[in-house]
C-alpha cells in the first residue's frame, strides 16, 4: 500500500475506479459515475481508467434515442468541475476496437497495458465497474 | 486487518454475492473486524425480506442478517441503487408515496458517501462482482 498522506486531520487516499463495460448495455457505467461524482466531495486522490469495452463510455458522438435511455455522456465532461482531472485510457483496448484519442470527448492521458498495471499498484483503493 | 466488502450483484443469478457472504464469514472466524459491507448495482437485490428461495436452498438475504445479528456488521444498501430497484425502508416508503417496504433485518439505506468512507477507513476494500 502506498503513503497516506494527512491533510486537515483527514486521510487521503489514492483511489483508482476502473471502467470497463459499454455504457448502455448494462448499468455499471452509469452506477460508476455516479460513485465518482459524489466521492469527489471527500476531497481524496482519484483516478479513473477506461479499458476494455469501457472505452466506449467516452466516445463522442453518443445518440441514446433509439434504446430510449439517458445519454449521460456530457456528463463525464463535467468531472473536471469535481477536480477529477487524471483520466487514463489503455491503448490496447482503444486500438483493438479501431478508436484513437481524436473519437474521445475528454482530454486523456492513453496508457499502455503496462503503465496502468504500474498506475494500479500504487493506489490504496480500486473500485472496479 | 480491517476489511470493507462491496457487493455489485444480486443474489442467486450471480455467484459473487455467495463469494462476499462467504469471504465476510472466514474473515470474522478468522477475527478480522468488518467495517462495513456495502451493497451497490443489483447487489442492494440482497437486502430485500421479500426473498423466498425453495427450503432446500441458502436463503441468502438471511444469511447476511444473521451474520449482522452475531457479529454487528453495518450492512449498508445504496439508496439510489435501492430505489430504482424498489428495496424500500420506512423512509423511503413516506418520502416516495409507496404502499410497503421491505429491507431485511440487520441492512441499513443510506449513501455513496458509505461506500467511499469506508474505502477510506478500511485497509482493504474487497469488491465482489464482474
Amino acid at each position: 500500500m502506498s503513503e497516506e498522506m494527512m491533510e486537515e486531520g483527514g486521510t487521503i487516499k489514492k483511489f483508482l475506479y476502473v471502467n470497463r463495460k459499454a455504457p448502455y448495455g448494462t448499468v455499471y457505467a452509469l452506477e460508476s459515475l455516479e460513485v465518482v461524482l459524489i466521492g469527489a466531495a471527500f476531497e481524496q486522490d482519484v483516478s479513473l481508467v477506461f479499458m476494455d469495452d469501457g472505452v466506449f463510455q467516452i466516445t463522442k458522438g453518443q445518440d441514446t434515442a433509439g434504446v430510449e435511455m439517458k445519454n449521460f455522456s456530457p456528463t463525464y465532461r463535467a468531472l473536471e468541475m469535481y477536480d477529477v482531472e487524471k483520466l487514463f485510457v489503455e491503448k490496447e483496448s482503444l486500438d483493438a476496437r479501431g478508436l484513437t484519442e481524436d473519437d474521445l470527448l475528454v482530454p486523456v492521458e492513453v496508457m499502455t497495458s503496462e503503465q496502468i498495471r504500474d498506475l494500479m499498484e500504487d493506489q490504496d483503493v480500486i473500485l472496479s465497474f | 486487518m480491517k476489511f470493507a466488502i462491496q457487493v455489485n450483484e444480486g443474489p442467486y443469478t450471480h455467484e459473487a454475492s455467495d463469494t462476499a457472504y462467504l469471504f465476510t464469514r472466514a474473515a470474522l472466524e478468522k477475527g478480522h473486524e468488518i467495517f462495513r459491507v456495502f451493497f451497490y448495482h443489483d447487489g442492494v437485490n440482497n437486502g430485500t425480506n421479500l426473498t423466498t428461495p425453495p427450503q432446500d436452498d441458502r436463503n441468502i438475504t438471511n444469511r447476511w442478517s444473521e451474520l449482522a445479528a452475531k457479529h454487528n456488521l453495518d450492512l449498508v444498501v445504496c439508496v439510489a441503487a435501492a430505489q430504482r430497484r424498489g428495496i424500500v425502508d420506512e423512509g423511503e416508503m413516506k418520502r416516495n408515496g409507496k404502499s410497503a417496504q421491505n429491507i431485511a433485518d440487520g441492512f441499513r439505506i443510506s449513501g455513496l458517501g458509505q461506500l467511499i468512507e469506508a474505502g477510506i477507513q478500511a485497509d482493504r476494500l474487497v469488491v465482489f462482482g464482474d
